[in-house]
């Protein structure tokens, strides 16, 4: 039980990451992906007679069947496998954080930026809600998102997916260094 | 397809080659319909399989702002160690699969698409990679977040949402 606890190395759960794609390929032929639930919920909910939505997203419900086992994943991690007390960072990154006024290390998501009361903060607008568009907007503009495409996409040695993993690293710096430091001033 | 004349009056008819098959093709995520007919209950396993995945999130701390915000400034090898190693176990089983012509346990031929380039890889990917930043999930990791008790990452998850909507309405317009 101590070890479902503590949080896991990169060489445990990395590889059990890795068996989802071929977990997903024996149980029904399904190519790992997770950004298309996104889109299928556009098809179901709105598709606004815009042609992209306009499939049978149903034939696609597997999908939304995954992405709810990983909210029940989480739920399930939450009750029984917490993990309290602060995350172990590089003292580089509490150092820069600190500066911002970052200073709980508590949980996944930091409360002083991710919460309900700072929602409607200039900073939580664009942390929360600004960000979570690009990532939709952009997962669905290069075709996947970190699974589709540099998981599923490079172990089936697809030089496109290379691209796209490519720009979501070099996007992310850029972000991280150059502009998140202004945003988190705010 | 009857999709046709709701704003492009004025644009010309490209959109009727468009097909149907063309869109999702284009996106390859999307291609990989099943051709058995199956109660809705044999889509269950995904649901297990999602669950372990994001069990493994969780522990593997994938789902922490903190940890992707260490990977974009090279202070820790914890997100490269475990994105390689999914890779290569990934590949290997790939190789593995098309090696041996295994079915899946429906029977069906495993088939994979494969990927197109276009622009959008890059135009994309940039993008996503600047929200993947900003909010430290990738769409995977907000399910698991909201799962997990961070409750308002559903405000996050919707805007991801209506920005796959903008996408598509704005796709026709959008450099390819």
């Amino acid at each position: 039980m101590e070890f479902l606890q503590k949080p896991w190395p990169w060489y445990i759960a990395g590889p059990l990451i890795g068996l989802t794609v071929p977990v997903l390929l024996l149980l029904g032929n399904k190519s790992f992906g997770i950004s298309s639930s996104l889109r299928h919920v556009c098809a179901a909910c709105m598709p606004s007679n815009i042609p992209f939505f306009k499939y049978d997203w149903k034939k696609e419900a597997w999908n939304l069947f995954f992405v709810g086992g990983i909210f029940i994943g989480g739920v399930i991690a939450g009750l029984f496998f917490h993990h309290s007390g602060p995350i172990q960072l590089n003292p580089r990154l509490t150092e820069e954080l600190a500066g911002y006024g970052i200073t709980q290390y508590e949980g996944l998501v930091p409360s002083q930026i991710f919460s309900w009361s700072q929602l409607l903060t200039p900073r939580g607008l664009i942390m929360m809600v600004l960000g979570g568009f690009l990532v939709g907007f952009g997962t669905r503009y290069a075709g996947g998102c970190t699974s589709g495409h540099a998981i599923m996409g490079l172990s089936n040695l697809q030089w496109p997916s290379l691209v796209a993993t490519c720009c979501f690293m070099a996007g992310g710096f850029l972000m991280a260094n150059l502009i998140l430091p202004l945003i988190l001033k705010l | 397809m009857e999709t046709l004349n709701t704003s492009s009056a004025t644009s010309p008819v490209v959109l009727e080659h468009d097909t149907d098959f063309e869109v999702r093709s284009e996106n390859a995520m999307c291609v990989n319909y099943s051709k058995l007919d199956k109660p809705i209950t044999s889509l269950l396993k995904y649901a297990v399989a999602g669950m372990v995945f994001g069990i493994v999130l969780v522990k593997a701390e994938v789902i922490s702002w903190y940890r992707i915000q260490e990977m974009f400034r090279l202070q820790s090898f914890h997100m490269y160690g475990l994105i390689g190693s999914a890779v290569a176990v990934g590949m290997l089983s790939v190789w593995l699969i098309k090696k041996f012509n295994l079915k899946s346990i429906e029977g069906e031929p495993i088939k994979l698409e494969p990927k197109k380039f276009n622009k959008g890889q890059i135009f994309g990917g940039l993008l996503f990679g600047f929200g993947w930043a900003l909010t430290g999930a990738c769409p995977g990791p907000l399910f698991a977040q909201i799962g997990y008790g961070a409750t308002v990452i559903i405000v996050t998850l919707l805007s991801a949402i209506a920005g796959t909507w903008v996408y598509g309405k704005l796709r026709p317009k959008l450099p390819h």
